[in-house]
């Protein structure tokens, strides 16, 4: 056998060896979209919140509370995945002692069924399910019914903008749209309309910024980095509630690392019925396909 | 709790061991830069690559693509894959570029530059 077959022998035998590639979380060509703290995002992973601490601000009746929350993204296939999801809360409302427990446990399947790379857009269509009994009812005023919330989630980067507007092209929006659904329209008194939720992450990527757009000598931890304001709204439609409107808006940074990123934002409420104050929300975050790559970070079927 | 902060310290303490997405560190010709007539593109990534699955590719302002030869990773520096150029005319360029790291994860982007008269 000459060099020159042993060679081509050697590279296909690496070939047939090596996995096929596996593709990356949350990109869309050039775009990474890195995985928001308030809203969902428009691409299935496989990575983990470990934890989502939240100091949220006071509500109206005076009730503070800190939630630490769980969850794990899993893909099924490469355009399907399944996000699990848990949390546990201190309540303290005044005159009364304060509360702990498990707020509930969520459930979404998702399947990315957008992808348009030279446009860096992506979109994903979902159901949401938010399980009853699942949290403390009484103590905490986990749901004792469950909601089911078809949603869909969409990103768009801005990097095929023309390239004179290079100032404008490290910029991405993604957003959410969903509606619940309860199962119960009213329990222990209390209605529960169909909400219309509706969400929108504002993002200037400097890491868009620094590798596609231009070096303007950005160097760790910033060339990593992308500020965000994010928003959240819920409108009540119906049983007596219809128009009435709570959210809130969070101004933070992400700072995305080779195997996970850590989030911060400010809760600044949106109205009154939202609260009064402002909190805050820290994240840390996995990616699994880093950490796992030839096993659980990888998706159960396919690729 | 604890089994959760277990679990996160058990995580945290694994990237060591692993490798990741190889995404563009920095490029010479910078992304973006203005330059005269640069021999080379030479990319540097954030992980070692594996050359049989990377490449990059360089069209001109119109999107035509320059003739070159294939794109190498640095035997010096698996990290770093150089595109050798011919001589070019003033213009803008585009560079695209895919790598994958030895992990087998695929990731892909592009950047230009000028060549001023």
């Amino acid at each position: 056998m000459n060099n020159a077959r042993a060679t081509a022998l050697a590279a296909a035998c690496a070939a047939a060896l090596l996995p096929s590639a596996a593709e990356p979380h949350g990109f869309a060509g050039d775009r990474f979209f890195p995985a928001t703290l308030l809203t969902d995002d428009p691409f299935v992973a496989d990575e983990m919140s470990l934890p989502t601490l939240t100091f949220d601000p006071t509500a109206p009746d005076g009730s503070k509370t800190i939630n630490l929350d769980v969850d794990i993204s899993k893909r099924l296939t490469p355009d399907i995945g399944v996000t699990l999801s848990n949390g546990w809360q201190h309540l303290k409302t005044p005159g009364f002692p304060g509360v702990t427990g498990m707020t509930g446990f969520s459930t979404e399947l998702d399947y990315q069924f957008f992808t348009n790379a030279p446009h860096e857009a992506t979109a994903v269509a979902g159901l949401h399910a938010s399980w009853a009994h699942t949290g403390r009812v009484q103590a905490l005023g986990a749901d004792d019914f469950t909601t089911l919330s078809p949603l869909v989630n969409y990103g768009k980067g801005f990097g095929d903008l023309p390239e004179t507007m290079t100032w404008l092209r490290p910029v991405a929006v993604t957003g959410n749209l969903s509606v619940d659904f309860p199962t119960k329209t009213q329990s222990a008194g209390d209605q529960h309309p169909n909400n219309f939720n509706y969400g929108f992450a504002f993002q200037y990527s400097l890491e868009y910024l620094q590798h596609h757009v231009k070096d303007v000598g950005l160097s760790a931890p910033f060339d990593r980095m992308i500020p965000l304001v994010e928003m959240s709204f819920s409108t009540a439609l119906n049983r007596g509630q219809g128009g009435q409107t709570v959210g809130t808006i969070q101004p933070g940074v992400i700072w995305s690392g080779q195997y996970f990123q850590i989030g911060a934002e400010a809760i600044i409420p949106a109205n009154s019925a939202s609260g009064r104050g402002v909190g805050a929300m820290v994240q840390l975050h996995f990616y699994l396909d880093d950490l796992f790559p030839n096993s659980i970070g990888r998706p159960l079927f396919g690729n | 709790m604890r089994r959760v902060l277990s679990l996160a310290l058990l995580v945290a303490g694994l990237p060591a061991a692993a490798f990741a997405h190889a995404f563009l560190d920095h490029a010479v010709p910078a992304v973006g830069a203005t330059v005269s007539a640069p021999r080379e593109v030479r990319m540097f990534f954030t992980e070692p690559l594996e050359l049989a699955f990377s490449g990059a590719t360089i069209a001109d302002t119109g999107g035509k693509a320059i003739a070159t030869s294939a794109a190498t990773v640095d035997p010096q520096n698996p990290m770093a894959m150089v595109l050798s150029l011919p001589s070019l005319a003033p213009g803008r360029y585009t560079v695209r570029w895919h790598v994958v790291s030895v992990d087998t994860h695929r990731t892909e982007g592009s950047f230009t530059f000028d060549i001023g008269p």
